[in-house]
């Protein structure tokens, strides 16, 4: 489904992504992990455009997408979210919602004064969808408050709703769980594995290893830029470089 | 009375440049310090339109799709900065288009500017035209009010203000800013030069010196004031502004002070422009319900 093929990215001396190539299965959940600064949100926004490679090649459902600005690489189906939460703070939670949906018709300016039918019925659709998303994401009491006034928790999960919103074929996530509280993370879990289940893949960055283990069929690791490891989470627990990358070498 | 119908002719001019400003401003996030420049192109562009005979209403569609490229070609290199290098950029922008105005003699007049602009026929000329300028001027304001009341609340103003809150956002979303952010600077730019036409034609002289970074903040302070990324907002912003100044006239005031009266207006409009930034950055007429910032 995506495939990189000796993917570069340097920052003056630093070299953040390293000859990286792998590619993901079709289905399922994969992960990606390693240490601060291994270099895997950089993969991340080398994947979806936001930073542009320096050398090697990105492929996705056998398209090139490696040099694509990132909006068009998210139009053909690869949906990202952020390390730090970004929801659109003074838009309604529903709002947020509704933004994210694709080719809408009503974004253009003709359409708005010339086919406004199509448009209302195009909206209309567009809020039923988000509430059914709010319903799930159990966020649908807050749909009027701004989403800069939900929690941090609610935050991550209205980011992830934004991104099933856009009808993704790939969701990229950048550390989902990170700083949300436990009962929360189950409820995510249940939202991941169910869109897995509706054979949406989703690739993400996780540091919480048990909770890797437990969604992911294969995993990645980084280090230092460059790719150390790739296998099941069974493998990755008994591997001593893996083992090394985090915990430092024997002296 | 007359006065009276002068100061609502120049609130409405005045609050179709406002809203066009806050498409940008307000609802886009586009700091936009060169809006002037806009305004001017539409104003000389219908003055040498219909001083070369061109029916009036024409001269002023002519002037508004001028405006309108002029904005669009600025933006292509404009738009590849961000943030504050394009409000420099938009500030530069104005300059040179002063300059223009200013030094190709053979076109705009060069300082002396360009004298007998008319008002259309059906207006007639002098103080008796007022009341029916007023009306012209009302149904302007209004048709721009209605048309970009529909383009702010439809899926493409969302966009905007998901371009304004977050760039980066609206790209992983899958939204072309580039284009968006074009559109509206075109969008914008058209209603300046339509602001911009009427003021030719309503105050029939105009010359450089009307398009200068002080119409800028002029401007900048309707859309602050009233409050950016509402519809009603720079309305009210500049009914409130254009009525202060010219209040500040009726201040009885020694006459050997009138030559302060000009500064200490800018100085209050500085001053306004300050405290609203600090107490109130939303305006009088606030967008969001979202009472505070919350870092929870």
């Amino acid at each position: 489904m995506l495939r990189l093929e000796n993917i570069s990215k340097r920052f003056g001396a630093l070299e953040a992504v390293n000859d990286v190539s792998f590619s993901l299965e079709n289905r399922g959940i994969s992960g990606l992990i390693g240490p601060n600064g291994s270099g895997k949100t950089t993969l991340f926004h080398l994947i979806t455009g936001f930073y542009k490679l320096d050398m090697g090649n990105v492929f996705f459902l056998d398209q090139k997408i490696s040099g694509l600005a990132p909006h068009v690489i998210s139009q053909k189906g690869i949906v990202r979210t952020f390390q730090q939460t970004r929801v659109l703070p003074f838009l309604s939670t529903l709002d947020n919602l509704i933004a994210a949906a694709p080719n809408q018709l009503g974004e253009n300016l003709l359409p708005i004064f010339f086919k406004p039918l199509k448009v209302a019925i195009q909206e209309n659709e567009n809020t039923q969808k988000a509430l059914s998303i709010l319903e799930t994401l159990e966020l649908i009491k807050l749909k009027n408050s701004p989403a800069g006034d939900l929690s941090y928790g609610q935050q991550k999960l209205l980011e992830i709703g934004r991104v099933l919103m856009a009808d993704p074929k790939l969701i990229i996530l950048d550390e989902p769980t990170a700083g949300i509280n436990p009962s929360l993370i189950r409820h995510l879990v249940k939202i991941l594995k169910n869109l897995s289940d509706q054979s949406i893949k989703i690739f993400l960055i996780e540091h919480n290893m048990p909770l890797v283990s437990e969604l992911c069929g294969e995993i990645f690791v980084m280090d230092s830029g460059s790719l150390i490891f790739s296998g099941t989470p069974d493998e990755i627990q008994n591997n001593e470089r893996v083992i090394e990358a985090y915990l430092g070498r024997k002296a | 009375m007359d006065y009276i119908y002068h100061i609502l002719i120049i609130c409405l001019i005045y609050s179709i440049f406002a809203q066009s400003l806050n498409l940008e401003l307000g609802f886009t996030g586009l700091y936009n310090f060169g809006h002037i420049a806009f305004f001017g192109i539409g104003a000389y562009a219908s003055a040498l339109l219909s001083l070369k005979g061109v029916s009036i209403p024409v001269a002023i569609m002519m002037a508004m799709t001028i405006a309108g490229i002029s904005g669009g070609l600025f933006s292509i290199p404009a738009l590849r900065l961000s943030g504050d290098y394009f409000g420099i950029a938009t500030f530069v922008f104005a300059e040179m288009v002063h300059l223009i105005f200013l030094n190709e003699r053979d076109l705009t007049g060069g300082p002396m500017g360009l004298p007998g602009i008319p008002r259309p026929d059906w207006i007639g000329s002098g103080i008796t035209s007022l009341p029916l300028f007023l009306v012209f001027a009302f149904f302007a304001a209004f048709a721009t009010f209605l048309l970009l009341r529909r383009i702010t609340n439809s899926p493409y103003g969302r966009a905007l203000k998901v371009i304004r809150e977050d760039e980066f956002v609206a790209q992983a979303l899958g939204k072309n800013t580039f284009i968006i952010k074009t559109k509206t600077i075109i969008v914008g730019s058209i209603f300046a030069g339509l602001a911009g036409a009427l003021w030719a034609h309503y105050i029939t002289y105009i010359s450089p010196s009307d398009f200068t970074l002080q119409e800028t903040i002029l401007v900048l302070l309707c859309v602050v004031l009233g409050g950016k990324g509402t519809n009603f907002g720079p309305v009210i912003g500049a009914f409130a502004i254009i009525f202060f100044g010219e209040f500040i006239r009726f201040i009885p005031i020694p006459s050997g002070y009138i030559r302060f009266v000009a500064p200490f207006q800018g100085m209050v409009y500085g001053f306004i422009l300050i405290v609203m930034m600090l107490k109130r950055p939303q305006g009088i007429i606030s967008e969001a319900r979202r009472s505070s910032p919350k870092n929870a």
